[in-house]
């Protein structure tokens, strides 16, 4: 299957896919207990008639198929609605909020990849106290969930020693870096351990691997041969872990931003459950859909790069 | 039996002169956790120019043999003796000059291509790597050299821009030996290098081995539990059981007349075209276990010429006739004038 054939099919896909993840989301909000119009007034009592005027100005009392084409219609015409709490349009909320949460999770997926590609690498090649030290750590840091280690960073290098902001955004991009620091750290933390952990073990079954013994026997220096044959054969099972580590960082985010008050995406949908807003949590809700499925696109699209024997396309079924 | 023929034509090209490429003295090889060494005083010499098997069941240490020559060795194995190729001890050489081994004066030809190759790197990559990551040879000369040596094989230079999945095993095999004389070694070590090959190729294989140890002079080891193999392709022959060398010999001459039971026996066992038999000859009992000492002769539980003294006495190696061309025929059995041949055996 060639490249253009497999990337209108998986276009295909995606459309369907994100057709059915806005009908799950629409159908979440309509579902949850409590109405904007309920918010709006906070426990004041209203009278009937401004009730029925919110109502009518949010068309929160048409019937949800109704509601459900509408908002449908609004979002092919690029339209996300206007927010119930910001009273702006969500998409300008969205293209306002978004790069702090991109860059955020940019950061952290550096990070994520760097660290836990080289402690991983450096496990199975020293091996010894060496990889039981790297083990013990990155158990700790899957085992820490990204709010408390926001916390304990906030505690440690924000309160403690001054030498990063405890919260908010700043202006300008180094400000923002600098800013976003902390945050990328807590988000990037469990997955670092976790990707490290795959790395390792991929590499330890390759390192078993025949050819990596005829490498040597060849004359291939181990250092070379721990590159070319070991890391670099290890990498097609760490890529299966890429869409994993996209979606962590994406949900994870909306604990971060609201812990060090970063104002992203995260900690926008935060702030929009609790006020059922709906038509922004639709928005982000569908945009993070959106992401992660250009991310596995893009991992599915790497895949035959990395590995030789995998051909686009979907498995034959005999083979 | 064209095989007499091609025993001529080995003998001259293999004569047994100067110092050898490949020479194991004692070679002694212990593992952890067991009770007596793997390999137990193997003493193993291949000639320039020379085919030499080395054959046994399979647990006998011929593998481990091939191997302790490259130097690969089990973790935690020790050693003693000597494993000279090119006149230097394997064994004790620094790193450096082991990978130069490495690269150069030997290679190793394994058993399963398949797994041999890593499947996620092209063809030409394989070939070329050890020469360029270690002599400094140019991208460009390697791969002149690597479609040289696949035009050698019987393979197109393109299949250098393949990936190992793309290949039949046969051809895959003749990749390996195509590596295997990248860096024109003066020793090739094939290990069961035909035994994963249907018969045909396992045929073209053996052929182009010898083509090929004609034609660049190398000595050839050759491990293989298959006796009509070992007899067809090689000048001599070495026996091996529970990690010594029972028998040692010319070809024709060790499988005309075998002297030791467990030579006689292993070629009563192997199927036999021209004599058709019922069944085949097994070998009755187990070959002795690591965790238990050995004392005596390692054959002897399984042995119909045991006596007393083989169960107390470890056999020395003795010369038993020495061929006209003056090449030795020796065994380590205390009875071996008992044995009688196998040629007339069913």
């Amino acid at each position: 299957m060639n490249f253009l054939r497999f990337g209108l099919r998986r276009l295909a896909e995606m459309a369907v896919t994100l057709l059915a993840a806005s009908f799950v989301i629409f159908g979440a909000m309509y579902l949850a207990p409590g109405s904007p119009a309920s918010f709006l007034l906070s426990g004041r009592s209203a009278s009937p008639a401004a009730l029925e005027a919110i109502n009518r100005q949010y068309h929160l009392d048409d019937p949800f198929a109704v509601r459900y084409f509408r908002w449908l219609g609004q979002l092919l015409h690029g339209d996300f609605g206007r927010s119930i709490t910001y009273r702006t349009d969500v998409s300008r909320l969205l293209a306002d909020r978004l790069p702090s949460t991109l860059l955020l999770v940019a950061m952290a997926l550096v990070l994520v990849v760097a660290a836990g590609l080289a402690l991983g690498r450096i496990a199975a090649v020293r091996g010894g106290a060496v990889d039981s030290t790297i083990l013990v750590t990155t158990t700790l840091a899957v085992g820490t969930p990204s709010f408390v280690a926001a916390v304990l960073l906030q505690g440690l290098f924000a309160v403690r020693l001054h030498w990063f902001p405890a919260g908010g955004t700043g202006d300008g991009p180094v400000q923002m870096l600098w800013h976003l620091t902390l945050p990328a750290v807590a988000l990037a933390l469990y997955l670092i351990g976790m990707l490290a952990r795959v790395t390792r073990s991929a590499m330890v079954e390759v390192l078993g691997q025949e050819h990596v013994t005829v490498a040597l026997s060849r004359g291939v220096p181990r250092r070379k041969v721990m590159g070319r044959h070991v890391f670099r054969n290890a990498l097609g099972t760490v890529l299966t872990t890429g869409g994993l580590i996209v979606s962590t960082l994406l949900v994870c985010t909306v604990l971060v931003e609201s812990a060090f008050g970063v104002g992203g995406i995260g900690q926008l949908l935060e702030l929009s459950i609790t006020t059922k807003d709906f038509p922004t949590v639709q928005a982000i809700s569908l945009t993070m859909v959106g992401l992660f499925m250009l991310i596995n696109l893009a991992v599915d699209l790497a895949h035959p790069l990395v590995d030789p024997r995998i051909a686009l396309g979907p498995r034959r079924s005999a083979a | 039996m064209n095989t007499q023929e091609k025993h001529a034509s080995c003998a001259s090209t293999g004569s047994v002169t100067a110092s050898p490429v490949l020479d194991i003295r004692g070679l002694r090889l212990r593992l952890p956790r067991t009770a007596r060494p793997v390999l137990d005083g193997v003493d193993l010499t291949v000639a320039a120019g020379e085919t030499v098997a080395l054959v046994g069941e399979s647990g006998s240490g011929k593998t481990l043999t091939s191997r302790s020559v490259l130097r690969l060795l089990p973790p935690g194995a020790g050693t003693e003796g000597a494993v000279r190729v090119a006149g230097e001890d394997v064994l004790t050489m620094s790193a450096a000059r082991l990978r130069a081994l490495r690269t150069g004066t030997a290679a190793m030809i394994f058993q399963d291509p398949r797994a041999a190759i890593n499947p996620l790197r092209r063809i030409g990559d394989f070939l070329t790597e050890s020469l360029r990551l270690n002599t400094g040879t140019s991208a460009e000369e390697a791969e002149r050299r690597a479609g040289e040596l696949l035009v050698a094989v019987g393979l197109a230079p393109a299949v250098m821009r393949q990936y190992p999945g793309q290949l039949s095993g046969g051809m895959l095999q003749r990749v390996m030996i195509a590596a295997a004389l990248m860096g024109d070694p003066a020793l090739l070590l094939a290990d069961e290098a035909t035994t994963a090959l249907d018969v045909t190729t396992q045929a073209e294989v053996v052929a182009l081995l010898g083509d090929l140890r004609d034609r660049f002079g190398t000595g050839l080891l050759f491990v293989t539990h298959d006796l009509g193999l070992a007899a067809t392709i090689s000048d001599r022959v070495y026996v091996m059981y529970a990690g010594r060398i029972v028998e040692a010999g010319p070809a024709d001459a060790l499988f005309a007349r075998p002297r030791h039971p467990y030579t006689a026996a292993l070629l009563a066992a192997t199927p036999r075209l021209d004599a058709p038999q019922g069944r085949l000859n097994a070998i009755d009992g187990q070959p002795p276990d690591l965790k238990a000492e050995l004392t005596g002769c390692p054959f002897a539980p399984r042995c119909v010429h045991a006596t007393g003294i083989c169960t107390e006495q470890a056999p020395e190696d003795r010369a038993v006739t020495a061929a006209p061309d003056g090449r030795e025929h020796r065994v380590a059995c205390h009875h071996s004038d008992r044995v009688t041949g196998s040629a007339d055996h069913g």
